[in-house]
């Protein structure tokens, strides 16, 4: 038995963060002195656990005199449901890619002002722009990051990189852990079927809600991604996961691996943006500027080693990084891989019903 | 104060009842009804974008919340809250009888082991629970243990874990763990009214232990039955971190998907449905209930 670690996903998720947000802003109502730049230096971040470097905080106030106030969050749908009622108070905000979209139609981000980011340049060129975001007028890759699968080597005949072994096959029946998220799932089905995973059609859908109906027998749990802790607990020996999560398990157990199937996969980014009505916006971009510098950048990815977008960085890490196949998959699947997109309310709707129709089965 | 107490009826003090009613009737009101209405008023809506609600009056969410889809998963709830409150029932009697009969030193100790896992957060408990339950957890370290010792001595098959976690029986097995206490306290307010020499006078009068249990204690302790029932039957069938956490693929509850609704399928109409759905059951049932009670009053 090991104890089961904290993640950038874990246990906060279920505590409520949220709630604990809630009060740690309403927390610090006391002044602080005003900067040269007119604002109180002070910076109220909202970010995910165990997701920044172990002095970077402290070195941005060193450097700029600015406290930071970090507040965490455990997913996604949980910075939403808080901004969407309207900013509590917060400067930087760090959602995935499609939550990017999902704020902005919803209006809900302050654009950037690239002047003010100088470190911009510091990017990896393909990092400079996404889909998602043209230019980058939104928001600032801090992240990347893949879904996999993780495994116990000396469990598997070989190493299991296909999609099939979760998806589509009895082989490791009773064994299999497989993300609970709605959209992923029917997105990696799609991929496996040879669909891109992006655009899925409402007959693809329904073509992958069979194929994971079969498949259940022979899946142990849906998780919610806790997968690393139930991979290195012994409750399962394959898990689809992100590779971040599972390379900080295989830091403590050699019997451990990750691959990215062959079919590709989806490719999420952590970004940093400036939620609208920000009460302090060039606080704000001084930090994200900061955050940019490749050596915080590259202190930031000694911590929490999920890939870094940021080329002057990545120069300054050591090789077991550099080269760690679990935090870089070979550069072949990742060309097959793609971001996912925001679809629509529709077809959130379309494929939520979908899993629940597959976890009813 | 002493004008109430002096002889008035505090019914004539109505400035001071108002008075002392006011704040806890302005916080249910404010922070309990409002809210309440506002999800209500949801429910009849529909989304018009990411973050607005048009309540249109449609009762579309509600045509959708009775496809036999959710039906099904709203019955499978029904029936794992029924199973939970019956094993707490069952577990929870003989624990509440015991508890009244214990000397008073005792039962302060006891009654404070009921309410002891209430110092503990609810996700830390199950948490735990996981680490026991799971299948390099502690139950399954020391059944292999056993066994192996047994194996050292006779020839046995090599171990097999029991799949104690992931499944319906573990979801169960953490609502019992959960809810007893909110069984056992009820049970026991109402076991400890209960006049002693009834039970003597059944006994003295020829009645077996059983035939004494079934028509004297139970009968008395019906009320605390019927509200321990209550108090962890509704829970259980709201239960989503349960569930959610030590379930398998097939234990998801309504809860779960009501959830989603607010949060990953960010869909508020149509989660505000499903929770009113499930609410309009409860409110049946409690009313079926109270006609039921009164019938029999009237019978009598």
């Amino acid at each position: 038995m090991r104890e089961s670690r904290l993640s950038r996903r874990g246990l906060l998720a279920g505590l409520g963060g949220a709630v604990a947000a809630g009060f740690s802003l309403g927390g610090c109502s006391s002044r602080a002195a005003m900067g040269a730049n007119g604002e109180e230096a002070r910076l109220n971040l909202y970010n995910w656990d165990t997701y920044t470097g172990k002095s970077t905080l402290a070195d941005f106030r060193h450097a700029t005199g600015i406290d930071v106030k970090m507040s965490l969050f455990g997913n996604n749908d949980e910075l939403f449901a808080k901004l969407r009622a309207g900013n509590p108070g917060f400067d930087v905000i760090v959602p995935s890619n499609e939550f990017v979209t999902r704020l902005r139609v919803s209006n809900l981000l302050m654009p950037l002002d690239h002047a003010k980011l100088p470190n911009f340049v510091n990017l990896a060129p393909s990092f400079q722009t996404a889909p998602f975001d043209p230019g980058r007028r939104w928001s600032i890759p801090y992240t990347w990051l893949v879904l996999g699968l993780g495994y116990r080597k000396s469990k598997m005949d070989g190493v299991p990189d296909s999609w099939k072994w979760v998806f589509d096959s009895p082989r490791y029946s009773g064994r299999i852990g497989v993300f609970s998220e709605a959209d992923d799932l029917i997105r990696l089905g799609a991929k496996y079927l040879g669909h891109s995973l992006v655009g899925v059609t409402p007959a693809v859908t329904r073509q992958v809600t069979q194929m994971l109906i079969r498949q259940k027998p022979h899946i142990k749990v849906f998780h919610h991604d806790e997968g690393q802790d139930l991979l290195a607990a012994g409750d399962i020996d394959i898990v689809v996961e992100y590779n971040g999560d599972i390379a900080q398990v295989m830091a403590d157990d050699a019997d451990l691996g990750f691959v990215v199937p062959r079919e590709g996969t989806l490719i999420n980014s952590d970004c940093l943006c400036i939620p609208a009505g920000a009460p302090r916006p060039d606080n704000a971009h001084r930090f994200i500027n900061f955050v940019l510098d490749a050596s915080v950048s590259a202190g930031i990815s000694r911590t929490i080693r999920y890939p870094t977008p940021n080329a002057a960085a990545l120069k300054r890490m050591p090789a077991d990084y550099r080269e760690n196949r679990a935090i870089f998959p070979p550069s072949d699947v990742m060309a097959k891989s793609e971001y996912g997109d925001f679809e629509g309310i529709a077809h959130a709707q379309l494929v939520d019903e979908a899993i629940t129709e597959v976890m009813a089965a | 104060m002493t004008a109430a107490a002096g002889g008035d009826d505090w019914r004539g003090a109505k400035g001071m009842f108002a008075v002392l009613a006011s704040p806890p009737v302005l916080w249910l009101a404010v922070f309990f009804l409002a809210p309440l209405a506002i999800v209500w008023a949801y429910s009849f809506g529909e989304n018009r974008s990411l973050t607005e609600i048009a309540v249109t009056g449609s009762l579309g969410e509600y045509a959708r919340a009775v496809k036999p889809l959710y039906l099904a998963i709203i019955g499978k709830s029904l029936w794992l809250a029924g199973l939970t409150t019956l094993i707490c029932l069952v577990v929870g009697f003989p624990v509440a009888v015991a508890i009244t009969f214990a000397d008073a030193r005792q039962k302060a100790w006891l009654l404070l082991l009921v309410m002891l896992p209430f110092w503990t957060n609810l996700l830390i408990r199950t948490y735990a629970l996981m680490a026991v339950l799971r299948t390099e957890g502690y139950i399954n370290w020391t059944l292999a243990l056993a066994w192996n010792g047994v194996g050292a001595v006779i020839a046995l098959p090599a171990f097999r874990p029991l799949d104690l976690l992931h499944n319906n029986f573990a979801v169960v097995f953490g609502l019992v763990y959960v809810q007893l206490p909110f069984m056992i306290l009820p049970l026991y307010s109402a076991l400890d009214r209960l006049d002693r020499s009834l039970i003597e006078a059944s006994l003295d009068l020829g009645a077996g232990h059983l035939a004494t249990f079934v028509r004297v204690v139970v009968p008395l302790a019906l009320p605390g039955i019927v509200s321990g029932v209550i108090v962890t039957f509704i829970p259980s069938l709201g239960a989503y971190l349960t569930p959610d956490l030590l379930g398998g693929t097939s234990s998801q509850m309504i809860a779960n998907i009501i959830e989603r609704q607010f949060k990953s399928a960010n869909d508020w109409p149509f989660g505000a449905a499903l929770s009113f759905l499930l609410m309009y059951l409860t409110f049946a049932a409690i009313a079926a209930q109270a006609m039921l009670g009164r019938k029999k009053v009237r019978a009598a």
